[in-house]
């Protein structure tokens, strides 16, 4: 692979998620987000070339929901593409957008992701993920509690309070960030005695559905420069998947998806310390004990020093390295917009225009992950400056 | 653009009623294992072979929430990258293209499927892209939505149902040249006149027959397609363009997307007299009057004279602007498939390899696909030898 | 191919739903239900009056506000009959959906047509609405359109 050409996003928005959007339907919801990012690009949709649209369509039983949305997302007269990726499906439409425009097919693309989640019915759609034949009468939902059990059985009691404090991480970040979902006023205590789902996961570790849309408005590199003071660079991004099959074998002592995607985003850009050279990184954490857990992968970290940065308080929005200061997935989590939602946080940090929520050191650099499927990985690079 | 994208390889299952001895993760390695074989390319991110998947498929016709999930074993995507698109072939070889022009990845895998078979009823499905306000409650599908575009296009320029059924009568006797398609046959006009209305002005045979299938193809940057085969179909054109979504906001007789998208798609490729320069066109018509609808929308003829230029001859395998030699949608080919496997017929065109069905002197043909209801958007791609 | 036995799974994917028309579509809703007004909206910067009404135009992407009385009658633009049967459909086979352009909007809307001879059914058919009796606020409250002179003969 030889990038031909860099692609900077200058526009991102996204809507106030919530538990319940009654006074919109999916057009204007969708809408909210595209207008958002158009303004804050200070665009209008003759400026738009292209329009790639995603969720995960099952969740609220529409089909080809794109069709639909032209009324509200600019794609009337233009081109498009519909791309669905699970819960990665927000990141596959960044790097969707990337190669569109580092193609030179296009010259401007807009991206939005969304999802409606209370319309339909989340256990259906989760449900149907399951393998007809195997284990759709076995599937509940979409997270089970082995590899936090795991976690436990290595690290005990520090394991436990360790994703607690993630979790009020979360909180504190999301009361700091307008758009997010869940804002909550919780202490560690409230979290280790909130109710048991599957041990060790507990209601309050859990990530919400959210009703939401997130935008981005990518551009070629002249074009971005005319378009934003401040363009956030896509250096590069790497997307791995895995096979179909959970725990062939029985449960890995890693998630392979997510150590593979590092390694080669790393190896690739030349980082040989993420922990010191990355400033950001937004991590679709779908619960606080993953977000502990897959610490330890996308940093590269020894095994249990996860931990150990979590009881430093390193990753905090004050800290050597933080993890999520827009609040998390654990916050926020309108599926189809999700993974995007990280890498517009991410954008946002690397602009300096996270407002409350933003990490109080110099960002140069940040990361975003995305994750679905089956433990599926999407990893994006964002730079404030690019090679010329 | 400077460096090209080329098809380096494909193939194509059978199009069958149904293949119950298939699941589909089946049906795509069937096709998937045939192009690496074809090419001996495996696997790979160190530049020596296939380092990325795009697959398209649909979460709701498969009963199955990330459709992608079962084919990612077959597709090389563990540990790798697969990204799905969730709307007609045509569509996912697009967009591998951008991915390879983009420099992000060199030889990329696209592959498409869809059991038509495995719904009670396809209606069911296409219901639902229809609004839950305005029009989902009427029971609208994407079959009763073609019939009021058939309606309306054959009103406006009197096209007649004896000219549709002559797109049909066509689409059969050209299927005969083309081993996949198993419900080729001989078929009279008059047999396709005298099948049962289903929604008027449609009758059974001028719908496209329930069908089960998938096809694959690899896409080559120009340096590695150049090593892999001697005979690459570079795919100099591309375009698309969604309409209105509301049937009412649009001229239902027209097809504005389909201009939009061809326009762009000849700009890319040079093209200035589609008419003159497209040796061969395979195109997505779902039922009879879209390919003639179709045909104005490329600029075939001018528009009205979809039935004219059917009538003329000219679309025959034997006539100037051929469409469909290989039979294209209406004789079997699943809806997702069927743009790409419209890709992959024209690619064999230009390869010569097209056997009985193959029209004489290609050097450019046209591949077409389409999603939505009535054609709303349309993807139009330029394959060259 | 051999006919061969393969195992099949049967099962139906039951996806319960629940959507929201907005605050701004609400409107027709509840004018429809409580008075038998059919609204469209219009786009000042594209001129033009759409129905079904949204708050968006697709077209210049301007917020819309400006609702539009339509009349309950209209012109047939295309039609169709549908003679097969799916449980989506609400009415039997064989019915008529027909494309209407409501006098006052420029854009056509999708209904059912009722009391019609299929024979007689041709664009350009004058029609008018039917409404429910008891209207809940959804688009079949308005039943059906059916042809013009049918509704003078009835004496309305």
């Amino acid at each position: 692979m030889s990038r031909k050409r860099n692609v900077a996003i200058v526009g991102i928005g996204q809507t106030y998620h919530k538990s319940h959007r009654p006074d919109v339907n999916q057009v204007e919801l969708v809408h909210e987000a595209v207008r958002a990012a158009l303004e804050d690009a200070r665009l209008s949709m003759k400026d738009i070339d292209c329009v790639v649209h995603g969720n995960m369509e099952l969740f609220e039983g529409i089909h080809q929901p794109d069709m639909w949305h032209v009324d509200g997302d600019g794609g009337f007269l233009k081109s498009g593409f519909r791309l669905s990726t699970g819960g990665t499906t927000g990141g596959t439409l960044v790097s969707a957008a990337d190669h569109l425009v580092a193609s030179g097919l296009f010259g401007v693309v807009l991206a939005v992701g969304f999802e409606k989640q209370e319309e339909g019915h989340t256990t259906t759609g989760i449900t149907a993920m399951a393998d007809p034949l195997w284990g759709r009468t076995l599937m509940t939902g979409a997270i089970s509690g082995v590899r936090a059990g795991l976690l436990v059985k290595e690290f005990g009691e520090r394991a436990e309070l360790a994703a607690a404090r993630l979790r009020v991480k979360a909180a504190d970040n999301a009361l700091k960030n307008p758009f997010a979902h869940l804002k909550l006023k919780i202490t560690v205590d409230d979290v280790m005695k909130s109710r048991l789902l599957a041990y060790p996961m507990r209601l309050l570790h859990m990530c919400p559905e959210s009703n939401g849309a997130c935008a981005l408005i990518l551009a070629a590199p002249e074009k971005a420069r005319e378009i934003s003071k401040k363009p956030v660079w896509i250096k590069d991004h790497v997307t791995v998947h895995m096979e179909e099959t959970f725990y062939r074998g029985g449960p890995q002592r890693i998630v392979p998806s997510m150590d593979v995607a590092a390694k080669k985003l790393y190896q690739r850009n030349g980082i040989k310390n993420p922990l010191k050279e990355i400033d950001v990184f937004e991590m679709y954490d779908p619960s606080s004990w993953w977000e502990l857990e897959w610490m330890e992968y996308f940093l590269q970290l020894k095994h249990g020093q996860n931990i150990d940065l979590v009881e430093e308080g390193a990753t905090e929005i004050g800290g050597r390295f933080p993890i999520n200061p827009s609040g998390g997935v654990v916050s926020t989590n309108p599926i189809g917009a999700t993974a995007m939602i990280r890498v517009a946080e991410a954008a946002l940090q690397v602009r300096g225009d996270a407002g409350k929520h933003q990490v109080p050191k110099e960002v140069r650099m940040a990361m975003a992950s995305s994750f679905g499927g089956t433990l599926w990985t999407i990893l994006h690079l964002l730079t404030r400056e690019v090679e010329a | 653009m400077n460096e090209r994208v080329a098809i380096v390889a494909w193939a194509q299952t059978a199009y069958e009623a149904c293949k119950p001895h298939q699941r589909v993760q089946e049906m795509v390695y069937e096709v998937v294992k045939k192009v690496r074989e074809q090419t001996g390319l495996k696997f790979s991110e160190d530049g020596t072979g296939i380092d990325n998947a795009i697959t398209a498929s649909d979460d709701i016709w498969d009963a199955r929430t990330i459709s992608d999930t079962p084919v990612g074993d077959v597709v090389g995507a563990h540990h790798r990258s697969e990204e799905k698109v969730g709307q007609d072939g045509a569509q996912a070889v697009f967009y591998a293209c951008a991915g390879i022009l983009s420099g992000h990845y060199d030889v990329t895998l696209v592959v498409a499927h869809c059991k038509e078979s495995q719904p009670a009823s396809r209606n069911l499905i296409t219901n639902l892209t229809f609004d839950p306000f305005f029009q989902r409650s009427l029971g609208l599908d994407y079959l009763s939505a073609a019939a009021l575009q058939a309606r309306a296009y054959m009103d406006r320029y009197g096209i007649s149902p004896e000219q549709c059924a002559r797109v049909v009568a066509k689409s059969y006797n050209n299927a005969r040249g083309n081993p996949l398609i198993l419900r080729a046959r001989e078929l009279s006009v008059d047999e396709v006149i005298r099948s049962p209305l289903i929604a008027d002005p449609i009758r059974e045979l001028d719908a496209y027959p329930v069908t089960d299938g998938a096809c694959a193809l690899i896409l080559a940057r120009e340096e590695k397609a150049k090593k892999i085969t001697d005979k690459p179909v570079w795919i100099d054109g591309m375009g698309n363009a969604y309409d209105a979504y509301f049937l009412g906001d649009r001229d239902l007789w027209d097809c504005q997307s389909l201009k939009l998208a061809a326009s762009k798609a000849y700009r890319m490729a040079g093209i200035k007299d589609a008419r003159k320069e497209i040796d061969v066109a395979e195109v997505s018509a779902f039922y009879s009057y879209q390919e003639l609808l179709w045909t104005e929308g490329l600029g075939f003829c001018p528009p009205g004279e979809g039935g004219k230029l059917l009538d003329s001859g000219a679309t025959k395998i034997s006539g100037q602007i051929p469409v469909n030699p290989s039979g294209g949608v209406l004789v079997g080919s699943p809806t997702i498939v069927a743009g790409m496997a419209r890709v992959i017929e024209a690619a064999i065109q230009v390869r010569g390899e097209g056997g009985s069905r193959q029209v004489s002197k290609v050097r450019t043909a046209l591949a077409h696909g389409t999603s939505g209801p009535c054609g709303q958007l349309h993807t139009v791609l330029i394959l060259k030898g | 191919m051999e006919e061969t036995w393969c195992y099949q799974v049967s099962g139906k994917l039951e996806i319960p739903y629940r959507y929201f028309a907005g605050e701004f579509l609400s409107r027709f809703f509840v004018e429809l239900r409580d008075h038998k007004k059919i609204l469209g909206v219009r786009c000042p910067t594209c001129a033009v009056v759409f129905f079904p009404p949204r708050s968006i135009c697709g077209r210049c992407l301007s917020p819309l506000g400006e609702w539009v009385e339509l009349g309950d009658t209209g012109t047939l633009q295309s039609f169709t009959v549908v003679r097969y049967s799916e449980p989506t459909h609400p009415l039997q086979a064989p019915f008529v959906l027909g494309l209407i352009k409501l006098d006052g909007a420029d854009t056509g809307m999708l209904h059912l047509i009722g009391e019609a001879e299929l024979s007689a059914l041709r664009a350009g058919l004058r029609l008018r609405a039917v409404f429910k009796e008891k209207r809940e606020g959804e688009i079949l409250d308005i039943l059906y359109f059916r042809p013009e002179p049918v509704a003078k003969e009835a004496g309305r």
